[in-house]
This record gives structure tokens, C-alpha cells and sequence, in this order.
């Protein structure tokens, strides 16, 4: 456990059964015929300094649930206490007001830029919105935030369009770091990146975090990042929270049938290994989340329920229980 | 899966001799644009072996996939010219054959998957449509002999319900599945070199492991030679006999899966290789990164195209582009500092 994690042990953010359904319509009178399920109650919280990593694979409702933290979303039923105000009800005007608390960095650099605006108008745009510097003020805030995620402030002129994927994405993060913020949701941040690039992006905000003290929920498929930068780590499946651990514990002795699966399928860069795994090979495909299974979401693909053909994985949606001291799970049959 | 290794040291050493499948020579493609023109690949020479796998890595833009539509010159040209180059295949230079050999070559001997099995399907005509319609083409099955092979491969794959399926559209199936579909068109004519583009980067890693076992299977079934392209280390590792890796449109290192993996020679593959997270104990404190960025390939190789990222460049990496200089009988390395007359003196 890194220290800022025992020093700060106070919760940033609390989300408690934080449900986001996206009505369907249909029909002649396109009368609403159902809910996507998005994110189906999901709990968690991060504390000050903490990064969590919110793993899992396309359509598990992840971003979603990242932007509903952000209130970018309003969720259908649920809480989201930042610090102990749940901003989920809070009216727009002090929605607003709350804002420059909590940024993200997004997937892509090349669409979440503007194209007609150059990186000083781009990372000052939130300083107009939100305050009242002066010009002036503001171009020194630019200038300094450029140092501090390593461009330099020659760019300050220049439009998007000039930069490569690992330094418009050091833009995105400028911009995100322009009003102080405590907490950053980083939605898939180095997914667009290729290899050599992401290893530079991680670097910078592990280090901003450190200098800062920000609190990152970062959100990501890819499973060995996250193992690198993530203190815990919830890993979710058809908008479900499957299992919740720190990185230590998930990594070396994961309890759900999903997680185990998930970690089972990422490859590794080391032949030896490669040619002596036994990997958990799930079959089929995810569910729609418009009609999930009923009981435990994963029990149509999970192998522990088809090997034990227990009745309640089919039939009741499982508990959220600590199995192991901080280490907790969805499942009725895990031990 | 004990058998992979064993497999892929014998592979290299038995296979090292007999008649490659596919031999590519000194390769160049250029593309012509506005601004002038960009060496997408320069002088790229492989050969591929039955019944092996050859991994191809590199970051976007090193020039992998222009290799290999280069091959089956798949490239719109203008604006794509390739400038040199021979591709040995069936007593043949790919190169030099007329469109309408090409054409039968061309998801017949040589099937293609590619990156996005939404948009390489075709999403007005059915699943079956597009499968059957290499078989028409290529081994001119007549409609219900294609129908019933159609359905044979879609079963080959994994695919339930086979038969039924193959009236269903593309966007009825899963990301998983239209891979799976893809394939199945790729083997329909029972090809000797299936070239796998980027086949598993838009899957989740859970189907992303049902389709490289799928692959796996397969071979051992089919037993045709595979060039298999993409930018993960992980993937390779678990499916190729040897890899080429590639960097600022040419191969640098050249290696079976177990020496790339245990000694790999070329500085970019060794920083490459330390870019990655581990996988397990303890993680490390600061992940290495290699500073700078891609190469700008607007004009032909003077110089190591990695040596303005490269931490043991000298004077020459910067004034003349290595050789690939031969380290073991399968490894190459294309780096100055495998020059034995260098090292000796």
C-alpha cells in the first residue's frame, strides 16, 4: 500500500447503489418498451490520494458509471457523496459551483480537443468559465500548467492538429488539472496510445499525483496497467460490481469466477509462461444489458455455476460480502 | 499448453531449410502525397515457412500492415507506389502477376483477416452470402455445394446453429462472432498463408482468448502458415514460432519467440519490452517509457531511424542505417552494435 493511502484514509467520494437505466422506446408511439441497465447498483468508495481502477470489458457500463460520478449523467436511483453532499440531487446551480472539484481526461485526444482552438485557449477555457482571473493571470496559469505535464510554452499558439496522440493527451490532462481539481476521473487514458507512448502518460500522472494529492478513479480494460497504478481495484460486468479488492489481493488470489477468467485471458509477454497457462476460457458472449439474467448477471457464462449447477446462482442476484478482509465479492459460491 | 514451446524451437531449427511458403524481398512502399513522399516501408525481406507463425510487432506507423497490403497489393494506388521488391509465392513474384491472377490469389491462396470485423463485412448481404462467395468465385462450387461448405466452416469456427446463421446479417452477431465470420471467409478456400491483421484488437480480452485458442486449433487442424500482425508483446508470446519486429518501416530484430523474448538484441525491443507493467510481484515504482516519439518517414533512411530515441546511439547510428548483422542462425539484429568488426577491434 503506497502511503498516501494510510495518510489520508478518509473517503473523497462515497457512491452507494448508483443505478443508470437508459429507457428504450418502441413502437408506433414510441412508448418506452424497457431499460438498458447500464450501471445496476453499484457501490464504492475512494479516499483522498487513492487511485481505484474500475476494470472490466466494453458495454460492463464502466464510462458510465464514471461519468454518472461526475454527474455528467443523472442517475436514476442512488448516491453520489462527494466529500458529504450528494451532488446526485444537487440543484444546477450548485452543481456548477462544485465542478471545478472533479475533471476528467477522456479516451480520445484527437476528438475531446476542439480543432478550432489553440492549446492555450483549450487548457484556459475552464479558467473563464469558472474564474475570475484576468488575462493576464491566465496566460501565466496556462504556461505553468504546460511545464507541469512536461510540453513546452512555445505550444501555446499552436492547434491540435500539430501534436502527436501522447502529447495532445498531455493537453487533455493540462486542461483537467487547470482549476485544482481533487478528483480525476481518467476514462480509458492511454487506450489510443500506443505502447511506448502510454508508459510516458502513466509516469506523468503517478507524478502528478504525488505532487498534487489527486484521487484518480481510473477507469481501463487494460488489466496490467491498471495493476500498475491502481491501489484498488473493482472489477465490473454487466453493470455490476463483481468484485472489489486492493490490487494486491486481486491480483494474486482473485475470488469471483469473473475476475479469475478476466485475469486468466490476459496475455503475457514471456513465452515461458505463455506455453504453461491453463487459461479459463469463457464461452459465449456478454447478455444484453436490456434483459440481464436473472440472479447473478455472470451465471450464463460463469463455469463455477455450469460445474456446480447451483440453483441460486440462476435464480438470486448474489450478496456483496467481504470474503477477505477488504476483499469483496458478488458471487454465492466463491470461498 | 507445453507443447507451444517445444513446438517453436523446433519450428525455427527444422523448418530453417525447407522451401518458405512466402518469401518477401527487400520490400519499399512509398506513399505520394502533397507534402512529398513517405517511406512507409524500406527494404523489408521475411520469409514465411509451412505451417509456421510468423508474429509481425510495432507500434502504428512501423510500416506492419503497408508491409502486408503491399504483398497482395491491397494499396490504392496512386498514392501508395511500391518502389521495389520481390514476393516469392507458389513460383511466382506477387509483384509482377497480372490483376486478374491476383485476384484468384487473393482470398483464395493467401486469405486476409482484418483489424474491425464491422467494417470489413459487408452489413446488406448475409453471413453466408459473403462467405459463400469466395467459394463461387475461387473453387466455382455451384450455390447448394457452397451453402453446405459455408455452413462447415461456420461450424470450423465455433459458431452454434450454423446452418441457421448464415441467413443472418453482421449486425446480428457479436464483435466476437463477426471475427469468428471473418475467419471463416479467410479459410474458406483452404489458403497455405492466412495473413491475420491486427485480428484480436478490437476484442475484449475474454473473447480476445477465444479467438487466439480458436487460431490455435485451427493450425493443428489445418496446418496453413500464419503472419500474424499486432502491437501486443502479450499475444505473440503465446502464439508465435519467431517475430519480426518492425520500427520505422523495416524489420530491427528478427528472432524466434523464446530468443526475442529471453535476449532480445535490438535497443528498441529491449525498451519495448521494459515499457510493459509486470505481470506479477511486486510492481515498479516508475514505468520505463522511451523518450521522443515515432520517426517522421518523409524521406528515405540516412540513419538508425530509432537513434534519436536510442539510449546506446554513437556517431555512426546517426550518419549511416545498419545492416540486419546475424546474431544466432534465426536472430538478426538491425543495430550497429552487433557490428562484430566494431566489437572485435
Amino acid at each position: 500500500m503506497p502511503e498516501t493511502a494510510i495518510a489520508a484514509p478518509e473517503a473523497l467520494l462515497r457512491v452507494e447503489d448508483l443505478k443508470i437505466h437508459f429507457p428504450i422506446y418502441d413502437g408506433l408511439f414510441r412508448r418506452k418498451v424497457g431499460d438498458v441497465k447500464a450501471v445496476d447498483g453499484v457501490s464504492f468508495e475512494i479516499k483522498r490520494g487513492e487511485t481505484l481502477g474500475l476494470v472490466g470489458e466494453s458495454g460492463c457500463g464502466k464510462s458510465t458509471t464514471g461519468r454518472a460520478v461526475l454527474r455528467l449523467y443523472d442517475p436514476t436511483a442512488g448516491a453520489v457523496n462527494f466529500e458529504d453532499r450528494d451532488i446526485a440531487s444537487l440543484p444546477a446551480n450548485e452543481m456548477r459551483a462544485m465542478r471545478p472539484r472533479m475533471q476528467m481526461i477522456f479516451q480520445d485526444p484527437q476528438a475531446s480537443l476542439n480543432p478550432r482552438m489553440t492549446v492555450g485557449a483549450i487548457i484556459a477555457e475552464p479558467l473563464m468559465e469558472h474564474t475570475k482571473m484576468s488575462a493576464g493571470e491566465r496566460k501565466d496559469k496556462v504556461a505553468e500548467l504546460l511545464d507541469q505535464v512536461g510540453l513546452s510554452r512555445d505550444f501555446i499558439n499552436r492547434f491540435p492538429h500539430e501534436f502527436s496522440g501522447g502529447q495532445r493527451q498531455r493537453i487533455g490532462i493540462a486542461r483537467a488539472l487547470a482549476l485544482d481539481p481533487d478528483l480525476i476521473v481518467c476514462d480509458e487514458p492511454i487506450a489510443a496510445l500506443d505502447v511506448s507512448i502510454q508508459a510516458q502518460v502513466v509516469n506523468l500522472l503517478e507524478d502528478l499525483q504525488h505532487r498534487l494529492g489527486l484521487t484518480y478513479l481510473f477507469i481501463s480494460h487494460d488489466l496490467s496497467m491498471v495493476r500498475h497504478i491502481a491501489d484498488r481495484v473493482a472489477v465490473m460486468y454487466l453493470g455490476k460490481i463483481m468484485e472489489l479488492a486492493p490490487m494486491g489481493k486481486l491480483f494474486a488470489s482473485p475470488r469471483h469466477p469473473y475476475t479469475q477468467a478476466l485475469l486468466s485471458a490476459v496475455p503475457v509477454a514471456d513465452p515461458k509462461i505463455e506455453a504453461n497457462r491453463k487459461r479459463v476460457i469463457l464461452t459465449g458472449d456478454v447478455p444484453s444489458p436490456a434483459n440481464p439474467p436473472e440472479g447473478c448477471v455472470f451465471c450464463t457464462r460463469c463455469p463455477l455455476a455450469k460445474k456446480t449447477n447451483d440453483k441460486r446462482c440462476f435464480t438470486i442476484p448474489p450478496e456483496w460480502r467481504e470474503i477477505e478482509q477488504d476483499q469483496f465479492v458478488a458471487c454465492h459460491l466463491a470461498e | 499448453m507445453a507443447v507451444g514451446t517445444v513446438r517453436s524451437s523446433k519450428v525455427s531449427a527444422e523448418l530453417e531449410n525447407a522451401a518458405p511458403v512466402l518469401s518477401v524481398e527487400n520490400l519499399e512502399t512509398v506513399f505520394l502525397t502533397s507534402e512529398g513522399a513517405v517511406h512507409a516501408v524500406n527494404g523489408v525481406s521475411f520469409s514465411l515457412q509451412p505451417g509456421e507463425l510468423l508474429g509481425i510487432v510495432g507500434e502504428s506507423g512501423s510500416g506492419k500492415s503497408v508491409t502486408m497490403m503491399s504483398l497482395l497489393k491491397l494499396l490504392p494506388m496512386p498514392p501508395a507506389e511500391i518502389r521495389s521488391g520481390t514476393v516469392g509465392f507458389d513460383g511466382k513474384d506477387l509483384l509482377q502477376v497480372d490483376q486478374q491472377e491476383l485476384r484468384a490469389i487473393r482470398g483464395g491462396d493467401i486469405g486476409f483477416i482484418f483489424q474491425d470485423p464491422m467494417t470489413s463485412l459487408n452489413p446488406v448481404f448475409t453471413v453466408g452470402f459473403q462467405i459463400m462467395e469466395p467459394l463461387r468465385m475461387h473453387l466455382g462450387l455451384n450455390k447448394a455445394n457452397a451453402r453446405k461448405r459455408a455452413a462447415e466452416l461456420l461450424e470450423l469456427v465455433g459458431i452454434p446453429s450454423a446452418s441457421q446463421r448464415l441467413r443472418d446479417y453482421p449486425h446480428q452477431f457479436s464483435g466476437g462472432m463477426r471475427q469468428r465470420v471473418m475467419i471463416a471467409i479467410a479459410l474458406a478456400c483452404d489458403p497455405k498463408v492466412l495473413i491475420a491483421d491486427e485480428a484480436t484488437t478490437a476484442l475484449d480480452v475474454t473473447v480476445q482468448a477465444q479467438i487466439i485458442e480458436l487460431i490455435k486449433d485451427l493450425r493443428e487442424k489445418l496446418g496453413m502458415a500464419i503472419i500474424w500482425i499486432t502491437h501486443d508483446l502479450g499475444v505473440v508470446a503465446g502464439i508465435a514460432d519467431r517475430v519480426a519486429v518492425m520500427y520505422g518501416g523495416q524489420i530491427v530484430e528478427y528472432a524466434s519467440v523464446a530468443e526475442l523474448y529471453d535476449d532480445p538484441r535490438h535497443p528498441y525491443t529491449k525498451a519495448l519490452l521494459q515499457t510493459l507493467p509486470r505481470h506479477e510481484g511486486d510492481r515498479m515504482e516508475r514505468l520505463v517509457s522511451i523518450p521522443g516519439q515515432a520517426p517522421n518517414l518523409s524521406g528515405p533512411l540516412q540513419a538508425c531511424p530509432f537513434a534519436p530515441r536510442c539510449e546506446s546511439a554513437h556517431d555512426r547510428c546517426r550518419q549511416e542505417n545498419p545492416p540486419l548483422f546475424e546474431v544466432s542462425p534465426v536472430q538478426k539484429s538491425r543495430c550497429w552494435l552487433e557490428d562484430q568488426e566494431v566489437v572485435n577491434a
